[in-house]
Formats: C-alpha cells, structure tokens, sequence
C-alpha cells in the first residue's frame, strides 16, 4: 500500500509550510530519509524527507503552495501502484502564491472526505487558528465570555472594539484587560495616562496578517528595519521664554533646565497620547507599552550610548536635567550599567549643540522611532503678511514603518508640534 | 494521627459504629467468615457474632429488601454489596422502597440504612463490571450519596453516612482499598454535602470525586509545570452537593474542567455544569470543559480501556482549552 507524504511541522511552532521547491519528481525512486522536497516554514525554509522506500508516485501539491501541516502532500509507493486521491484538502486549505506554482492547477481530484482525518495529526491547529481572526467591527453581536463582558461594562469599554483572542474571535477577559488601553489609543483624550486595568507596563498584540504583510514587503524593501522619515519645523519662541523664566526663577539655584530637557518632556507626554508609537517591534507581535521610557542618545568617545529616562513623562523638567546630565557624564566616562542603557521604548537624538539644521536618526532597535533634533536657529517666518524673525527647530522622525504608518507617525508629530509651540499644553 | 489504608478506614468506621450503637449491623455477600470481598469486615465476625455480620446468599434484591425492613423496624442496617455493578439488581428496594419510604409514610417511617460498595471501573473487568453508577443514584430524591477518594474521608463519610436517618449511598472503589493516607485519630466525622479543596489553586478550577481525585490531583502537577495553578475541588459528597463550595472556587478561578469516572451523558459533570453556568455566569471566561469515561460500555482490551478512562492528560488538556492556551 502507498504511503502518504504529510506536511510535517519543521520547527515547534509551525503551523503551515510552503513547498518552495521539489527534489524529487513523480516516477523517482526515494529512500527513507532522503530528501523530497525544500519546505519554507514559518522561521527557515527546511527539508522535508521521505519516511518511506519507493517511488514518489504523485505530488499532490505544486511548487509555490501553503498547505497547513498534516496534509498530504505526496504519495510514495511501488511503481504503478495506484493512489486514490487523497490530501485533496490540499485544494481547498493551500493558498497559492505567486511564482513557479501559480500556474499549474492543484492535481487533486474531487474531494474525498474520508481521507482527511487520518492527515490531521495536529488538533491544536483547530483550536489555534481562531486567535488571529481580527475584532468585528462591524458586527452587531460581538462574541464575548460573560466575565469579559461583566469587566467590560464596569471598565466602560466597547467591546465592538476589542479584538477577541478566543475561539471564533470572542473576546476574554485577557483581551478587555488589554483592550481597556487599546481602544483609548486609537482615540486618544488629550494629556491622559491610559488607564490599564491590568497594571501591566506593556501590552502584547499578535501580529495581524495586514501588519505581518507590511513587515515583510518594507523589510523586503529597505533592510530589516523599513525607516521612513517624517520633518516638521517647529517655532520655538514661546519654548524659549518659558524657558528663560523658568531658569530665571532658579536662579542660582542651579539645574538649569536646557532645550534638550523640555523636548524630552515633549516627546514623552506626546507619546502618551499616541500609544501606537510606544511600541517595540518583536518577532510575531507588537509590544505596546504603557510606560514611556526615553532612550537619550550621547555622543561617546568612538561611539554612541543611549542612555534611558525612565518613565520620562511622569518627571518633572528638573528632574529630566539631572537625570540627562548624570546619564550622559557617566556615559561618557563609561560608567554606565546595561539596566541604565536598555528598555527604552522611544529615543531622541539631539545634535543641535553642533548646529546641525536637520538630520535623521537610525532607529535603536526594537523600539519602533526615533525623534532627530536639530539646532534652534533664529529664522525669518511668515507672520501672516509680516516677514518676523523666529526661534525654530526642525524635527525629523525616523519611523519603523512595520509598527507605524505615515498617517500615525505624522499625528504624533503634530502632537509634539502643538506642546512645543505651546509649552502650557503640557500642563493639560 | 494514622496512616490507615481506605479498606481499614472503613472497617474502623464499622467498627467504632457498632460499637457505639447496638442497632447498627452488617449483612452482604461473604462479609462474614470471608471476611469481604475486599477484606473491609476485617475481624469483624469475631468482635461482633453472626447476628450482626450476617452473610448473605447471591440474592441483591433479597438482602436489600431485608436491609430495607430491618430499618423499618428501628434497626440501622450498613448492606454491602461485592460491587455496584451487583446493586442494580437490587435498584428496586433502592429507588423504590429505601428512598421513598419517608415520603409516602407521610414522615412517619424513617429509614436509616447505607448501602455500601466499589463503584466504577477497576482493572480489565470489562464491560459489565466496570461502571460507575453516581449518576443513577444521584438521581433519586430520597438518597444521600457519597464518594471518598482519601481514606480519611472514608471513614468519616461512613460514620456520618451510619448516623444518618435517610438512606445514604456510600460509594467506594476497589483502586481505592489499598491507597493510604492518614486519618485523624479518634472520633473523626465528615459531615454529608461538604466538598473539599484537596489543591489550591488561582486559574483553573478542577471539580472531580472519588477516584478521578487522584486524576486531577496529577493534572494539576502538570499544569504547575506549565504556570498554571490548578485548584482541585473534591466533591465528597454528590447529593446533597456543595453548592456553594463550587461556586466560589469557579468565582475565583473563572474557569472549570468537571471530571468523573461516568459516562458523559447525564453524569455528575452535567449537574455541576448545570449549577454553573447558572449562578456563575458572570464569572466565567470560557464554556466549563469536561472530562469522562468515553461514551461507550468499559473496553476489556488494557490500551482501549485506558484510552477509553479519564486521564491526567485529557484533564490537563482540558484546562488548557477553558484557558485559552490550545
């Protein structure tokens, strides 16, 4: 009797294979343990061997195709052995893509049922499957567990917006505890913290087919990390008086508060409100984080070190110069340690000490962007039909473009435009 | 405190109990000079004389009909059967003399008696003597029914089971005889319709009883090995049940995996799941999974029969679906 050749699982997590490449043709012989056929699993591309003496009798699926581990994808026997056509799941399940395979029709007969349980090795697969069906937006029942349901209603949460993790989409109580923070990020309220039920510093989101899609083309594109850039010029007057009466204020107290202080401030309440781009990029999901921790890029001697403000939102603008100036003195003097250079979640590069006008930064991995500062250069503006002359800054944004988008990367600049223009918008 | 085996457990239960009470006696197949089938009437011919270990001919519905009479008269009669699977033969004077006796005197006649026996599958008995019959007991108003999975429990669900002054189910296992486990010295009682929590656990909440205790009680070592803290809850006692025992334990977990040694139709797991979903709605965050005897008559065949039992595996894996982790 001929024997089925399954889709095997290749590496633990693997839950479909593409088959890039066949070794072996219908009609050649094949021993146990050689070589069939180059599968692409879902972290390398791997070989599937023959598990059986013989010869490869018929090839149930073409070059090019994803079929889900356990199917059938080929047929090994004795010459002129007959096979029936089982794995025709293969038609139904396997999505072709584009290339070598896309032309040839998948040589499956009618569908025979009976032959499928015995190629579903894998029953996990059922139940794993349903976790990446995306939220219903638009459905008029959402499926949700009671609890998720009672959380839901105490917390004052939509669940039409929380994306469910459970069978079928239905939301649990996990994804509401999550969801809580989620949904509010999408909409921000302006100079909130978002509230986290779950206390948690940061929120794991699997990675939806559209963002996977989007992480392999732009990589594709431009290197692991597909950067784009966003520049926004921003008028500095206001940033500069608050600044000078603060310090004033000091006096000689000391401490003064520096351009680098504030902006800093800046750019992590305006994180705040824009959660989407507070986020670390990781293997199969998307981290977003609840706590704000910015990254202070420092010049050191043969290199550079970003040393980290944790939860710079929450700190007042003397404290960010202190912590700035120790950070960066240590820095220099190597005496920094790793918990004091890791975990940032967002960075700044500051190079405006070196009158640089305009850059762009390379984002610090896995964090998802960085903000490029350059020098603020008194400039001559159009004030309605009056030429004046103002204190500006320019601003560039470097964006992981697999975790953020031009449209969101852009509202978050604006954000940080409106509290720099307005320094009393912090306050709100 | 004693480390007793359950088959000795009961015997001192017996033991203390006709020492303490005159009307209390003993009658069932070889439970005399055999001394059990199971050696639980260990010594007890000798201590007590014939006329209260009484042997009986092979006649079920005979003996639990004199069993039935005896109580009538003021007696309080402990009938044993060899094995459950026996009982049924003596399901009339059970269901329709034992447990309505009470009701249809109108209060005047009340029946103090325990019928006792291994219940569900042992090993390789095959079909017919390889059932559990909680649920068809379960069933009846009119019966008290319990299943202890520890040796302390058996003791003190049979001394309670004894005093009782309705007819008490008492539902023991012949995998059960020989495990030990320590029993408290003394007057030990554990009261009917309170079940125990035999792990504590924070995710999941295992329901179970009798044999398949020790089922979840490995289940949940697995889960621990995979982060998840199982809370083991043991029924003791199947009607009345504890309610409210159940209830808070699922509270504090959201989560539950019923098992039992029955068939899945109509069993224990359906009423748990029943109670529930009902006054635990809203605590729940998946559908209660449960774990039983697959739905056919006990495969004599060793692998089919161990396939066809509940198993640490299949309840490990249930708990991993109400948990959202397969």
């Amino acid at each position: 009797m001929a024997t089925k050749v399954h889709m095997e699982a290749l590496s633990p997590t693997m839950e479909e294979g593409r088959l890039v490449k066949w070794t072996k043709h219908e009609g050649d012989a094949v021993k146990s343990g050689e070589t069939l056929a180059e599968v692409e699993t879902d972290k390398a591309v791997m070989e599937l061997v023959a598990r059986a003496d013989g010869q490869l009798l018929k090839v149930m699926v073409p070059e090019g195709t994803t079929v889900p581990v356990g199917n059938v994808v080929a047929w090994i026997g004795k010459p002129g052995e007959k096979v029936d056509g089982a794995g025709s799941q293969t038609a139904g399940a396997g999505s072709q893509e584009s290339g070598a395979g896309a032309a040839k029709p998948a040589p499956v007969p009618a569908p025979k049922p009976a032959a499928a349980p015995a190629a579903a090795p894998a029953p996990a697969r059922t139940a794993q499957a349903p976790a990446t069906v995306a939220a219903q937006p638009d459905a008029t029942r959402v499926k949700a567990s009671p609890l998720a349901r009672r959380i839901a209603k105490d917390a004052g949460v939509d669940l039409k917006l929380v994306q469910g993790s459970g069978p079928g989409g239905r939301v649990i109580k996990r994804d509401v505890e999550a969801g809580a923070g989620q949904v509010k990020a999408v909409a921000p309220a302006p100079g909130s913290r978002l509230p986290t039920p779950s206390g948690a510093p940061y929120e794991d989101v699997p990675l939806s087919q559209i963002r996977k899609t989007i992480a392999k083309r732009l990589v594709a594109s431009i290197g692991p990390i597909p950067h784009f850039f966003l520049t926004t010029e921003i008028d500095m007057e206001r940033a500069a008086e608050a600044r000078e009466a603060l310090n004033k204020q000091l006096g000689e107290e000391g401490g003064k508060i520096s351009f680098n202080d504030i902006i800093i401030k800046a750019v992590a309440l305006a994180l705040v409100q824009h959660r989407a781009c507070n986020a670390w990029f990781q293997e199969d999901h998307i981290r977003y984080w609840n706590e704000v921790h910015i990254g202070m890029a420092v010049a050191i001697e043969d290199g550079l070190i970003t040393p980290v403000i944790r939860n710079a939102d929450l700190k007042s603008l003397r404290q960010i110069g202190a912590e700035a100036r120790e950070l960066a003195g240590r820095a220099r003097n190597r005496r920094l340690k790793p918990e004091e250079y890791t975990g940032a979640t967002f960075s700044v590069s500051n190079l405006g000490m070196f009158d640089i006008d305009q850059f762009t930064a390379v984002i610090n991995p896995p964090e998802s962007g960085i903000v490029a500062i350059g020098s603020v250069v008194p400039k001559p503006v159009a004030d309605g039909d009056r030429l004046v002359v103002r204190r500006r800054l320019r601003v560039t944004m470097s964006c992981d473009h697999r975790v953020i988008d031009g449209a969101t990367g852009a509202a978050y600049l604006k954000t940080l435009k409106q509290m720099l223009e307005n320094p009393l918008a912090m306050l709100l | 405190m004693a480390t007793l085996t359950y088959r000795d457990a009961l015997n001192q239960a017996l033991r203390e109990e006709m020492q303490r009470d005159p009307n209390v006696f003993l009658m069932g197949e070889e439970v005399g000079v055999y001394q059990g089938a199971y050696k639980v009437s260990r010594g007890l011919l000798e201590e007590f004389g014939p006329k209260r270990i009484v042997d009986t001919p092979i006649a079920e519905l005979g003996f639990a009909g004199i069993g039935v009479g005896a109580a009538m008269g003021g007696l309080r009669p402990v009938i044993e059967f060899m094995t459950w699977n026996f009982a049924i033969l003596a399901m009339d004077q059970i269901v329709n003399s034992a447990a309505k006796m009470l009701y249809m005197s109108g209060g005047q006649i009340p029946l103090p008696i325990v019928f006792r026996g291994p219940n569900g599958a042992a090993l390789q008995l095959s079909s017919q003597h390889s059932q559990a019959w909680e649920s068809w007991v379960s069933h009846i108003p009119g019966l008290k029914v319990v299943a202890p999975a520890t040796p302390a429990d058996a003791k003190g669900l049979l001394k309670s089971a004894i005093r009782d002054n309705n007819p008490v189910i008492v539902l023991e296992g012949e995998m059960l005889y020989n495990i030990k486990g320590e029993v408290p010295d003394g007057e030990h009682i554990v009261p009917i319709g309170r079940a125990d929590i035999k792990r504590e656990g924070s995710d999941v909440t295992l329901v179970c009883h009798s044999k398949t205790l020790s089922v979840a009680l490995k289940a949940a070592e697995q889960l621990a090995e995979q982060n998840v803290s199982a809370e083991v809850l043991d029924l003791r006692s199947l009607r009345p049940l504890d309610e409210a025992a159940i209830l808070e334990s699922v509270k504090k977990t959201n989560r539950a995996v019923v098992v039992e040694e029955g068939w899945p139709h109509a069993g224990i797991g359906a009423q748990v799941v029943d109670l529930i979903q009902r006054d635990a709605f809203d605590d729940l965050d998946a559908p209660v999974q449960r774990v039983t005897q697959a739905d056919v008559p006990m495969p004599y065949n060793k692998l089919l029969e161990r396939a066809a039992k509940a198993s640490p595996e299949k309840v490990a894996a249930a708990a991993r679906r109400v948990l959202y982790l397969e």
